[in-house]
């Protein structure tokens, strides 16, 4: 088989703790960039660069940064939808106030404020844990809509109560609203992506990565070897906010263009993003975008097939695309309950070893 | 044995009573414990000994007493903090991170040595990537120490038990403590484990000199590894000294060694 690592030995520890150690991942990272940057923008027009580009590379960001959070550091959270409405509601105001800093730094700071926001609704969980602690985090899903829903000021008094994405550029090109260039679009979420998909997997190979996987899997044996609990949970309800805060911003901004909390970040959101990560795979990068490709690509798919490829009626198709989904769900968790990222990581070892599994 | 210098007293227990509601599980102990030593701490089945390790490294707050740790004095404190301060532990029910792999949990263990923050972590370049480097080099030292170089990748959840006993000593001695508590670090072996992790023991305070204190059923490894016996029983101190003195006293060889059938 052509994956494996025989004859690629490692002379310093520099070299065995490369992000990808293996040769052949590197050249497969290399080529989905390429594709990515490259091949993608090339050749899928307006319409699937919308329907499901931006969706599915937004989601993945969000995915991340709630894997974060419950993956890596077992804090179970059901405010990924409130979130991203403080990331969308953020950089609606500062969009407004201060269009001159520019697009990206104002995704950041979005980013940063939900970090904020965050860390305080993560302070429950010094106290409870598991379904608990998913709870309390349910009440900040409520909490934020209900309050991007009543104060006028977040909305700027609007009649709608919704909020519409002023145009602004980046590199002279319109990102944001109706009239955004779509492959501008499309350049700027995927290279979002890129950056805090890297960041993400540098964090979790280092000291706080691991402080975190101390925290989910024994948290005593973790505060007896020095790590501090309200330090390790508190940065995970950080960074994990801070990627869901950006995912919520260009959710907005780029992607929708315009919106209402009520619709656009309710609990349902909350829950696609967990299905995500456990569909994907908990803990684990790839399996955020596994997870998120999933149930973005999924449902388009389905509809597809059974709309254009059997001429099912609209309605009905529908209905069947939430039972396949479901069921497949289902089928997914029973074969695998660690994820589609797992299974991958099984057939990489297995093809390591063939054709001689002893 | 005779290489071995024993120093001044690193940690004092004084007075210490511990009480769940009405159930007294420590009353009025006192011992200390020698540097560079090796301290036993037996008794029958909840006599107290795990209780009592738990309040030397802050995870109980004992009700009354004080610990002195290198002249600190102190009635209780963070267990995060008695990390700091360089007292590492083990457990009698393994309590690895069974998601990470062993590399991944002995380089836990050397949390408190590595500082960078979050923004160069997330980099990984410049001083994250040395410090991440420099602690490696650390941490295979420990693997090599304990021979576990051929479980360095795998996680740790799916070893055998003897092996991940080991690598909880491995991620102990990777925080460099000055005291080591082991809970019970024999429980559960078959022989030949058990001499490989009495030498680990006796390597562990011969060559990087670390003070031991261990809590172990197995009275003939007890008497062999140690400088002094501490004996409880029903949270009470019913003995303290040398091996040869407490296998001889009275009320220790009533209530645990038994009395042997003529």
């Amino acid at each position: 088989m052509i994956y494996r690592e025989t004859g690629q030995f490692k002379s310093s520890y520099q070299a065995d703790q490369a992000l990808f150690p293996i040769k052949q991942d590197r050249y497969v990272i290399l080529g989905i960039l390429i594709v990515t940057f490259a091949i993608v923008p090339m050749l899928l027009n307006q319409y699937w660069l919308n329907a499901i580009m931006l969706p599915f590379l937004i989601y993945s960001l969000a995915a991340l940064g709630l894997n974060i959070l419950t993956g890596y550091c077992g804090q179970v959270s059901l405010g990924t939808g409130g979130f991203m409405a403080v990331g969308a509601f953020s950089v609606y105001k500062l969009m407004i106030a201060f269009p001159e800093l520019g697009f990206i730094p104002l995704v950041l700071i979005s980013g940063f404020i939900t970090a904020a926001v965050g860390t305080l609704f993560g302070l429950p969980s010094l106290r409870i844990k598991g379904f608990y602690l998913a709870v309390a985090t349910l009440a900040a899903q409520f909490f934020l809509v209900w309050l991007f829903n009543k104060v006028g000021w977040f909305y700027n008094y609007n009649a709608s109560g919704m909020i519409n994405s002023p145009p602004m550029t980046v590199f002279g090109v319109i990102i944001t609203g109706p009239e955004g260039d779509m492959h501008g679009k499309y350049y700027l979420v995927a290279a979002f992506v890129a950056v805090f998909a890297l960041a993400a997997k540098n964090i979790a190979r280092g000291r706080i990565g691991r402080n975190w996987m101390a925290i989910r899997d024994m948290d005593i044996a973790a505060e007896l070897i020095g790590v501090r609990p309200l330090i390790a949970k508190l940065s995970a309800f950080a960074v994990s906010s801070f990627y869901i805060g950006m995912a919520g911003a260009l959710y907005f901004a780029v992607w929708l263009g315009s919106a209402e909390p009520t619709e656009a970040f309710d609990i349902n959101q909350s829950f696609l993003v967990l299905f995500m990560i456990i569909i994907g795979g908990l803990g684990s990068v790839l399996g955020s975008f596994l997870g998120a490709g999933f149930l973005v690509l999924m449902p388009i798919l389905l509809k597809n097939i059974m709309v254009d490829g059997l001429g099912t009626d609209a309605a009905l198709a529908a209905h069947i695309e939430i039972i396949t989904v479901g069921v497949l769900i289902i089928g997914f968790l029973i074969v695998e309950p660690h994820g589609l990222a797992r299974l991958w990581r099984i057939a990489k070892e297995k093809m390591r070893l063939w054709p001689f599994p002893h | 044995m005779s290489t071995r210098n024993i120093g001044d007293v690193i940690l004092k227990v004084d007075n210490i009573d511990l009480s769940f509601g009405v159930m007294k599980v420590l009353d009025n102990i006192s011992f200390d414990v020698r540097q560079g030593e090796i301290r036993s701490i037996i008794g029958p089945n909840g006599a107290g000994k795990s209780s009592l390790l738990n309040v030397i490294n802050g995870f109980y707050h004992p009700q009354q007493g004080t610990i002195t740790f290198k002249g600190d004095t102190r009635k209780q404190m963070a267990p995060h903090v008695a990390a700091s301060h360089g007292i590492a532990r083990t457990f009698q029910n393994i309590a690895l991170f069974k998601g990470m792999s062993t590399l991944d949990n002995i380089m836990t263990g050397r949390n408190l040595k590595m500082k960078t923050n979050l923004f160069w972590q997330a980099l990984h370049i410049g001083p994250a990537r040395a410090e991440e480097l420099e602690n490696r080099e650390a941490a295979e030292r420990i693997i090599d120490f304990l021979d576990i170089q051929a479980i360095r990748k795998k996680p740790v959840g799916k070893l055998p038990y003897g092996l991940q006993k080991r690598v909880e000593l491995g991620r102990a001695l990777a925080a460099e403590p000055e005291l080591l508590l082991l809970d019970e670090p024999m429980a559960g072996m078959n022989s030949e484990e058990k001499e490989d992790m009495c030498r680990f023991i006796i390597d562990v305070n011969d060559e990087f000199g670390t003070t031991i204190t261990l809590i172990e059923h197995d009275m003939g490894v007890v008497m062999d590894l140690s400088d002094r016996v501490l004996v409880l029983d029903y949270g009470k101190q019913l003995a303290d000294g040398i091996p040869d003195e407490v296998r001889n006293n009275q009320s220790v060889i009533d209530a645990y060694l038994g009395v042997p059938h003529e």
